[in-house]
């Protein structure tokens, strides 16, 4: 379990990507923190292993206040994944993703086992292993940035805009390969994005933020569209455009679901 | 070319001479404009102080840094050491600028990647850092081998022998081919060093001559484009 206690963030040039922030995050569950730029979802994901320390409140894992832990440690303990993946262009795939383990003390070979066993885990082929990033396409570099997230089995998994510099097609095939590993792995996942479809998608808990993290909504995504709190959020997840609103029209007896627009987007079928 | 067969130890021995001092000169030289670099690049603020306090030290013409290491140093004036320091500070200075250059081409993304996963800021520099500015490192240590090997024959001049002895003495008697075998004998051990370098840095960074392969331009294009 992850808990914020009235987190605050400003930065030493001024500006206050947090005001104040509280929330838990149940263990394996997927939360996902969602908004424009701008409005501290990062911020808010790095204190999680203390590439932010806040400038007041408590960051608390499994109870434990994180600030009386060992910054190092701490990263080791948690895997992260960012955006165009942060591989290190000096090592081969193999020894990205085993990374951690030699950094946690884990022998080489083991550690190496345990990597090629990793990157099976993501779908990707072992002889892409002895490759450097740089040889790498984009979609496949992710899912190695993936893999080291994963390698040392970490109980939280950090995700910053993991998928943002993929193509669409590459994108959908990534989340579609989350959702699977979420079920097998039941990780505690922080999630970071500013596409609320992609939100939707993968997130139990979706936390919608305003500038300075500002809480505009916390829930599922059925909750929140059952009942958006305010206009900022009946806009932001598209309530206001029509594509969230369905109806069903009848044609030659079948069910067609409809969108405000007037779109058709499917059939609905009897369960 | 008889006269170089007739003298053939000899011009060794002056090669081998020359290429050891110039080794060892361009290797303190960088030994020293490593930490300073790396330490300019990581405080911005000291970044100009240290780039111009160096480039005053290249001003000072070699012949009179010949001339005034030994007074400085103590050593004897026909000391080999004078020169080795001297070219090391040559070296040095000119380094340090290309040294600050190297660990400021490493991504910054990288480097909190590797923060991120856990590297302790000692092993970030060591293994992240170091590694990353190698390619930029060595294009600088290419440079300064080639000038230093040049520079060194000026040495000649306060009677350290070395390559240059050739022209000196080739100018003395006016006899030309010993000039000449001094000039090729020089540009040989230049071409050579820079091989060398380039050769260790391939072994050393597979990685970077990898980036190289038209695969991979297309890849990096794809992915930062998207």
């Amino acid at each position: 379990m992850i808990e914020y206690r009235s987190i605050g963030k400003t930065f030493a040039d001024g500006t206050e990507a947090v005001g104040d922030f509280s929330l838990v995050l149940p263990s394996r569950t997927t939360t996902v923190f969602v908004g424009s730029s701008g409005c501290g979802k990062t911020t808010l994901l790095r204190m999680v292993n203390r590439m932010v320390d806040p400038s007041k409140g408590q960051v608390l894992v499994d109870d434990v206040d994180i600030a009386t832990r060992n910054k190092v440690e701490l990263r080791r303990s948690i895997g992260y994944v960012m955006q165009h993946a942060g591989l290190l262009p000096h090592r081969k795939v193999i020894d990205n993703v085993a990374t951690v383990l030699r950094l946690n003390g884990v022998d080489k070979k083991e550690a190496r086992d345990r990597s090629y066993a990793v990157l099976e885990t993501v779908g990707l082929d072992s002889s892409l292993a002895t490759k450097y990033p740089s040889q790498l396409s984009g979609g496949q570099q992710q899912r190695v940035g993936v893999a080291r997230g994963l390698v040392s089995d970490p109980n939280i998994l950090l995700m910053d805009e993991p998928f943002g510099a993929v193509d669409p097609i590459v994108r959908e095939e990534l989340q579609a390969e989350l959702l699977r590993l979420q079920r097998d792995l039941d990780k505690t996942i922080v999630f970071v994005t500013h596409d609320i479809d992609e939100a939707f998608l993968l997130g139990d808990q979706v936390v919608i933020l305003k500038k300075g993290g500002e809480v505009a909504q916390v829930g599922s995504p059925a909750d929140i569209l059952a009942a958006p709190a305010d206009d900022f959020v009946r806009s932001f997840v598209g309530i206001d455009k029509g594509s969230r609103t369905l109806h069903v029209e009848q044609r030659d007896g079948v069910d067609v679901v409809v969108d405000g627009t007037g779109k058709a987007t499917g059939v609905l079928e009897a369960r | 070319m008889s006269w170089f067969l007739d003298n053939f130890d000899y011009v060794r021995e002056l090669f081998v001479r020359h290429a050891w001092i110039s080794v060892l000169s361009t290797l303190i030289g960088f030994a020293f404009a490593l930490p300073v670099g790396w330490f300019a690049n990581e405080h911005p603020r000291l970044r100009g102080a240290s780039v111009f306090i160096v480039a005053i030290l290249y001003t000072i013409p070699s012949i009179a840094m010949f001339i005034l290491l030994p007074g400085l140093l103590g050593t004897p004036i026909l000391s080999v050491s004078n020169v080795v320091v001297a070219l090391a500070i040559y070296a040095a200075a000119v380094m340090v600028r290309s040294v600050t250059d190297a660990f400021g081409s490493v991504s910054p993304a990288v480097l909190d990647a590797a923060s991120a996963a856990g590297f302790s800021r000692a092993q970030r520099v060591f293994r992240v850092e170091l590694p990353l500015a190698g390619p930029v490192l060595l294009a600088g240590l290419r440079v300064v081998s080639v000038s230093t090997v040049s520079m060194l024959s000026v040495a000649s001049l306060i009677g350290v022998s070395n390559l240059g002895s050739l022209f000196t003495d080739g100018f003395r008697r006016d006899f030309l081919t010993e000039i000449v075998v001094g000039i090729v004998a020089i540009v040989v051990l230049a071409v050579a060093l820079d091989l060398l370098i380039n050769l260790v840095g391939r072994l050393l960074m597979p990685w970077a001559s990898a980036q190289q392969t038209p695969r991979a331009r297309i890849s990096l294009a794809r992915g930062s484009r998207a």
